[in-house]
C-alpha cells in the first residue's frame, strides 16, 4: 500500500516514535544508573547522561564479587544462567523433536494415547507440580546442581506440539521416496527431517531461552548456594528493602548484563530465521 | 534387468476395505507395462505394493525370480517416480540424485559419475547446483527421474509422474519416458489415468476396474478386442458407442431405442439374445443410404478440425434412445438436423452380453 499523505504518515511516525521512547526509555535510564556512583544514584534527581563510573562500576560487578549475594562476581551468575538457559533450550528440542518423530512416523500401540498424554501436560505449569518435582529432586541429591535446575524443566509439551504439526506437513511421497532411497529412520531423521526443521528448530531456540534465562521459581528452589544463583535469582537477593543497604549501581549493571545475552540470541538467530521464511517459500 | 511377477495379488485395507481383489500380472524383462484405471480402480495401491510401500495382504509379488513380499522397499532394486516428484527441497539437484547411492555406500567416484551421465542424458547438467524450488515442473520431473535413472535399479515404478505437468509438457515428457525406457531397457510400471499415456507408452497394458484386471493384453489388441463394456468405454476417445440390443439371428439387430442394425463379416449370437452393440465412432462411415447399417438423426456436431463428430440418435428410434457419435473426416460437412447414412465397416463391431458386460 503506497499513499502519499504527510500528514498522516507523520502522525503515525510520531506513534511510533512514542512507542519506541516508552520502551526504551527505562532501559536507557537503567544504562545510565550502572555508570554512576552509588552516592549519586541515592542523591536525587538522577542525571540524565551517562556518569563516569561505567568501568569501575562493570569491573567491580564482573569480577570484584558483589558483598550481597556471597561475594558471587555477576560473571559467574551469567555463566549459570548461560548454562541454564541453554541446557534447557537445547534438552527441550532434542526431546521434543524425537517425541514428535515418533509419534508422527512410527506406528506403536497407544501411540495416540502418548499423544495425548503429552498434550495434557501442557495443562499442568511447573507451579502445579512443584511440591513433587522439589521432593524428587531432594531425594536425588540434585539440589544445588544444574542438573536440578534444568532437568525438570526439559519435557515440553508445548515444542512436543509445534513439532508435530510441522512433520504433519512433511508430504508421505516424500517420506517414501527416502525409504525408497535407503535411508532407514535414523537417516532420514538426521538427513531430511532435520534440516527441513531448521527454521523451527532456530525459532524455538530463541523462545525456549529466553524462557530458560528468565525462569524464577524454580531456580529459586532448588539453589540455596550462592554460586549456583541465575542471574535473576540473584538480583533478586541483591535488593535489600532498606535503600541504603542495596548496592544499585551494582544492580544496574547487572540489570543490563542480564538483559544482552537474551538480546544477543534474538538478533542473531533472527537473520536465521528470516533466511528461512523466505527459503521455504514455494 | 529382470521380469516382475505378480501373482493373485490382494490388497485389503483395515475395515475389510478390499482395494486390489486378486491381479496377476506378468511382465516381460525389459518392457512397460501400463496400469490405467478411473481413480479409486486400486492402480496406485497395487503400484505401491510393487514398490513396498504397501503391505500385500495375500499373493506374491516376485522380481525376477524372487520373492519380495517381506522386502523393505530399498533392498527391491526399485527405484520410484512419485507423482508430485518428492524431491528433497533442501538439497540441490545433485545430492537429491546422489542421496539413494549415498545410503547404499557407493564410492563417491562413482556417484558422480553416474550423476553426470543421468544429468547429460535428461539435459539437466546446467542445473545440478539448484535446488529443487528454483526449477520449473518440467525440469522437476526430470530431477526425479535422474534420481531412478542413478541407481540403474531392475524396475522403474512410475506413479502418475505426468500428471502435474500442462498438457504440451506432458506430450513431450511423454515421448522423452518411452525413448528413455527403450534406451535403458528397463522392466517398467506406469500408473495413469489418461488413456492416451496408456496407449502410447504401454508394452502391456492393465485396465483396471474396482480392483480388478478387466483386461490385460497389449494396448492395440485392448483397442481392437475390449474385454468388457467397461474396457470399450475407457479406452478410446470419444468413448465407444454402446447400444442394448435384441439379437434377431440373421446378421441383425434390433436396438432396444428402436431401429435396426444390419451386421457384417460378424457372427451373430442366437435370436432373442439380449446383448450390448458397441462401435467406435471412428469406424462408421457414410455411405450411400442403400448399403447404410443405420441412419443417424444429426443433433449436435463438434467440428475439431481433422475430424468431425457429429452426436445424434438412430433414425426410427424413440427421442432420447440409441444415442451415438460417429467421427468423420474434417472435410465431410454435415447440418444439424441432417439424416446422415452410416456404415459399420465390416468386422469392426462388437458384441457384449448385456448383463454380464463381458465380450462375446
Amino acid at each position: 500500500m503506497i499513499e502519499n499523505a504527510p500528514i498522516r504518515r507523520l502522525i503515525a511516525h510520531l506513534v511510533l516514535v512514542l512507542g519506541i521512547l516508552v520502551v526504551a526509555f527505562p532501559i536507557y535510564y537503567t544504562f545510565v544508573a550502572s555508570t554512576h556512583t552509588l552516592q549519586t544514584i541515592l542523591r536525587p534527581p538522577l542525571p540524565l547522561l551517562p556518569g563516569k563510573e561505567f568501568f569501575t562500576n562493570y569491573w567491580q560487578a564482573l569480577f570484584g564479587g558483589i558483598g550481597r549475594i556471597g561475594g558471587v562476581g555477576v560473571d559467574r551468575l551469567l555463566l549459570n544462567t548461560t548454562i541454564v538457559a541453554l541446557a534447557v533450550a537445547v534438552g527441550k528440542i532434542c526431546i521434543s523433536i524425537l517425541s514428535a518423530y515418533a509419534i508422527v512416523f512410527f506406528k506403536f500401540p497407544f501411540r495416540m494415547t502418548a499423544f495425548w498424554l503429552i498434550f495434557i501436560t501442557l495443562m499442568l505449569p511447573v507451579e502445579v507440580r512443584i511440591l513433587p518435582t522439589y521432593k524428587v529432586m531432594v531425594d536425588l541429591g540434585l539440589i544445588d546442581t544444574y542438573t536440578g535446575l534444568t532437568l525438570p524443566l526439559m519435557a515440553s509439551a508445548t515444542a512436543t506440539l509445534l513439532f508435530r504439526q510441522f512433520f504433519l506437513t512433511i508430504p508421505g511421497e516424500l517420506v517414501e521416496a527416502a525409504r525408497v532411497d535407503g535411508a532407514g529412520p535414523w537417516r532420514f531423521f538426521k538427513d531430511i527431517l532435520l534440516p527441513l526443521s531448521r527454521t523451527n528448530i532456530a525459532a524455538l531456540f530463541v523462545i525456549l531461552f529466553i524462557y530458560g534465562w528468565t525462569q524464577y521459581l524454580w531456580p529459586l528452589l532448588v539453589t540455596n548456594d550462592n554460586q549456583m544463583n541465575t542471574i535473576v535469582i540473584a538480583l533478586r537477593k541483591m535488593i535489600s528493602f532498606a535503600d541504603a543497604d542495596t548496592e544499585w549501581h551494582l544492580v544496574m549493571v547487572t540489570c543490563v548484563l542480564a538483559i544482552l545475552p537474551p538480546i544477543l540470541v534474538v538478533v542473531l538467530m533472527q537473520r536465521w530465521f528470516v533466511k528461512g521464511l523466505v527459503e521455504s517459500e514455494k | 534387468m529382470a521380469e516382475v511377477t505378480l501373482k493373485d495379488v490382494r490388497k485389503v485395507y483395515p475395515g475389510n476395505v478390499e482395494a486390489v481383489k486378486g491381479i496377476s500380472i506378468e511382465i516381460p524383462d525389459g518392457k512397460l507395462c501400463v496400469l490405467v484405471g478411473p481413480s479409486g480402480c486400486g492402480k496406485s495401491t497395487l503400484i505401491r505394493m510393487i514398490a513396498g510401500l504397501e503391505s500385500i495382504t495375500s499373493g506374491t509379488v516376485s522380481i525376477g525370480p524372487k520373492v519380495v513380499n517381506q522386502v523393505e522397499p530399498a533392498d527391491r532394486d526399485i527405484a520410484m517416480v512419485f507423482q508430485s516428484y518428492a524431491l528433497y527441497p533442501h538439497m540441490s539437484v545433485y545430492d537429491n540424485m546422489a542421496y539413494g547411492l549415498k545410503n547404499r555406500g557407493t564410492p563417491k567416484a562413482e556417484i558422480d559419475a553416474r550423476v553426470k551421465e543421468a544429468a547429460r542424458i535428461l539435459a539437466i547438467e546446467s542445473f545440478l547446483d539448484r535446488k529443487p524450488r528454483q526449477l520449473s515442473g518440467g525440469q522437476r520431473q526430470r530431477v526425479a527421474m535422474g534420481r531412478a535413472i542413478v541407481r540403474k535399479p531392475q524396475v522403474f515404478l512410475f506413479d502418475e509422474p505426468l500428471s502435474n505437468l500442462d498438457a504440451k509438457l506432458r506430450g513431450q515428457m511423454r515421448i522423452e519416458i518411452k525413448k528413455l525406457q527403450q534406451t535403458l531397457g528397463v522392466t517398467s510400471v506406469y500408473v495413469t489415468h489418461d488413456q492416451v499415456e496408456a496407449m502410447t507408452l504401454a508394452d502391456v497394458l492393465v485396465v483396471m476396474n474396482e480392483g480388478r484386471a478387466e483386461q490385460i493384453d497389449t494396448p492395440i489388441a485392448v483397442y481392437e478386442r475390449p474385454a468388457s463394456t467397461f474396457v470399450a468405454g475407457f479406452i478410446g476417445s470419444p468413448a465407444m458407442n454402446l447400444m442394448k440390443a435384441k439379437s434377431t439371428g440373421e446378421a441383425g439387430l434390433d436396438l432396444a431405442g428402436g431401429g435396426s442394425v444390419k451386421l457384417r463379416e460378424m457372427s451373430t449370437p442366437e435370436a432373442g439374445r439380449d446383448i450390448l452393440l458397441g462401435v467406435r465412432p471412428e469406424h462408421m462411415s457414410p455411405a450411400p443410404e442403400t448399403d447404410a447399417d443405420l441412419l443417424l438423426d444429426v443433433s449436435v456436431i463438434e467440428t475439431l478440425g481433422a475430424d468431425t463428430l457429429a452426436h445424434g440418435h438412430v433414425a426410427g428410434g424413440k427421442p432420447g434412445g440409441g444415442e451415438l457419435v460417429v467421427r468423420l473426416p474434417g472435410s465431410t460437412r454435415v447440418n444439424v438436423g441432417d439424416r446422415l447414412p452410416l456404415s459399420i465397416q465390416p468386422g469392426m463391431a462388437h458384441l457384449f452380453d448385456a448383463s454380464s458386460g463381458r465380450r462375446i
